[in-house]
């Protein structure tokens, strides 16, 4: 590492700090908003220390909801998103490394054509065969369900690929001696490849959790009841009011508290999750 | 306890290749049998063939009076130890040898004994708790080992075991390897590059070549009568000196050379002296280069252009360079003539084309 000197460090300290409020300021005004009283915020006169509405907004927030617009406690909608998010990461894990042993392991005919034909579904997110997608969810009376908003983003190709290319850094004589030590396809899987992956099971499990937490476009098509909106729907519904005062320390508290499990998870798992994506286990 | 035998054994790729041209091997119950040869011989694969790693395209393999051609791997009453051990990385030691046990549905309390029998032999007690990562190479090829010896299979397969140890370690773990084989007298199946562990393991010897048997044996019958110029040049270090029978001066010194093409003589067969050898061959010589090894020393020589020899393997000498060993550090300095002698019975004779001895 080459130390810079005198003006050099200093200047690349100051744009560090610079960087640094420029991304944490409007989260630092989120957590304001969310404390002062929403007359206050709507005259324009919003101070920069938090004021003395931190519990009764909070508890609103987590048990009542708004009073004008979705009515709908967040708390409700956090288990939502909690839900969804859990179903497609564990959903898509555990499809894809499968997916990823069978192409990696067997000699089956067409092994190349599916590979290729899962690789090509990278070109079709939700977002292009959204209205296939929505007709068949609706056909199977999946609609308002956590079904509907998991099952449709569980396959994945992203993560096929990613089990797959490390699959093919496993030594061939791991499998030899599996098959030796009497270990049939099942045991090899679960007693050998399913722990040495563990390490890339997680950083999917991260990357995968915050994306489906995120989910906005699916969750909004589908869900029709309120008690079925995810946190990320309902943001955007307590602010579009036409005949009401948008209650801004609540839309900033909920949105506050979306940003808490994505924090949390990478918190948690983040020594597994750099593991995952740097190191190769000898 | 088992005999293992190949009958014409033959693989061949989907493409077509052939990497086993008809093998015949036959090892006895608790023989160490060495297959030995370059890469890309088929050592290996054969090998892998025995271990049902990969299938047989035409002949038998039998272990015990069983054709196990179509048997699974695990089945087959085998254990391997693999050339980078291919330890279960998330498994402890103790672990690894129980795996293929607890597979087979072993009782518990049988492992135990067996894993802590294995680890004592292999002094591996006070790791049993460890993960192979933690573990040095020496240590990992004897966890590779034990996991072979707990099972008490009829046979056990090697393959390269040793190729990633360093010299002194390979040195030691080929004694104790041998020590533990003779111990439990299983019979044994191991396969290498290195001549010198070949040599010295081995009950019976497979010199292979291009995917077939150069030669079966002894390893000194093969060493004191090699079949093929292939064997004589790999079998040996340094390589036996192949000379061409091609100028008068060596043909008229050797008597009884009828049908004979090719001359070997092993480096240490040599003499330096000023007499000559009646039926022998005497050689003249200019030392090029010298190599002091401590207990012996190997003079490089040149002979005339006339009198040059050919390379017909690889590994050979150059051309025209022959090798002789003189024991001590005594030997002559380089530029200096000398006079190279063989007697007649340490002659090697082969046809012309290398494929067969001549004579005795």
């Amino acid at each position: 590492m080459v130390e810079e000197e005198g003006f050099q460090r200093y200047l690349a300290h100051a744009i560090l700090w610079i960087g640094i409020a420029i991304v944490a300021f409007p989260v630092y005004l989120a957590i304001v908003a969310s404390t002062q009283d929403n007359a206050v915020i709507a005259n324009g006169q919003m101070s920069l220390l938090p004021g003395g509405h931190f519990l009764e907004t909070y508890y609103q927030t987590l048990f009542v909801g708004t009073s004008g617009s979705t009515r709908e406690p967040v708390l409700n909608m956090m288990l939502n998103s909690l839900i969804m998010a859990l179903l497609i990461a564990v959903g898509k894990i555990a499809i894809s490394i499968i997916s990823a042993y069978a192409i990696v392991y067997f000699r089956f005919p067409f092994r190349m054509a599916i590979f290729w034909t899962i690789f090509i579904t990278l070109m079709l997110p939700v977002e292009v065969r959204i209205y296939p997608t929505y007709k068949i969810v609706a056909d199977l009376h999946l609609l308002d369900s956590y079904a509907g908003l998991s099952l449709p983003l569980i396959a994945s190709a992203t993560a096929t690929l990613l089990f797959r290319q490390f699959f093919m850094t496993v030594p061939d004589e791991l499998l030899e001696a599996s098959r030796i030590d009497g270990a049939g396809p099942f045991r090899f899987f679960w007693d050998t490849l399913l722990p040495l992956s563990r390490t890339n099971m997680a950083a999917l499990f991260v990357i995968l959790f915050i994306l489906g937490w995120n989910q906005y476009l699916w969750p909004l098509l589908i869900t029709t009841r309120d008690d079925m909106q995810t946190i990320q729907v309902g943001i955007r519904k307590m602010i579009t009011t036409t005949d009401a005062l948008t209650e801004w320390p609540v839309v900033m508290a909920t949105a506050l508290l979306a940003m808490l499990p994505p924090v949390f998870v990478v918190v948690v798992m983040q020594k597994l999750f750099v593991r995952g994506l740097v190191e190769t286990e000898k | 306890m088992a005999n293992v035998t190949l009958r014409s054994v033959r693989k061949t790729y989907p493409g077509g290749f052939e990497a086993i041209k008809g093998v015949d091997v036959d090892v006895g119950d608790g023989q160490f049998c060495v297959l030995v040869g370059p890469s890309g011989c088929g050592k290996s694969t054969l090998l892998r063939m025995v271990a049902g790693l990969e299938t047989i395209t035409g002949g038998e393999i039998d272990i015990g009076g069983r054709v196990v051609n179509q048997v699974e791997p695990a089945d087959r009453d085998i254990a391997m130890v693999f050339q980078n051990y291919a330890l279960y990385p998330h498994m402890s030691v103790y672990n690894n040898m129980a795996y293929g046990l607890r597979n087979r549905g072993m009782a518990e309390a049988e492992i135990r004994t067996r894993v802590e029998e294995a680890a004592r032999v292999l002094e591996l007690s006070p790791m049993l708790e460890r993960k192979p990562r933690q573990l040095s190479g020496g240590q990992r090829q004897r966890v590779a080992m034990g996991r072979a010896i707990v099972r008490q299979p009829k046979v056990f397969l090697f393959d390269e075991p040793l190729s990633n140890l360093d010299a002194k370690l390979r040195i030691a773990m080929r004694v104790e390897i041998r020590k533990l084989q003779r111990r439990l007298n299983t019979t044994s199946i191991y396969v290498t590059h290195d001549q010198l562990e070949a040599m010295t393991l081995a009950d019976i010897l497979v010199v292979m070549n291009g995917g077939q048997v150069e030669q079966i044996g002894n390893p000194l019958d093969i060493y004191q009568k090699p079949a093929t110029t292939f064997v004589a040049s790999f079998i040996g270090a340094p390589p036996m000196n192949l000379m061409p029978l091609r100028s008068d001066e060596l043909t008229s010194q050797i008597a009884g050379a009828d049908g004979a093409g090719i001359v070997g003589i092993r480096p240490e067969d040599f003499v330096i002296t000023g007499e000559t050898a009646s039926g022998g061959v005497a050689l003249g010589l200019t030392v090029e280069a010298i190599e002091h090894v401590g207990a012996e020393t190997f003079v490089y020589g040149s002979r005339r252009r006339e009198e040059q020899g050919v390379a017909a393997n690889p590994g050979e000498l150059p051309p025209g360079e022959v090798i002789v060993r003189v024991p001590g550090t005594t030997g002559p300095a380089i530029g200096e003539r000398i006079r190279a002698v063989a007697p007649r019975d340490k002659l090697h004779l082969f046809t012309a084309d290398g494929r067969k001895r001549v004579g005795p």
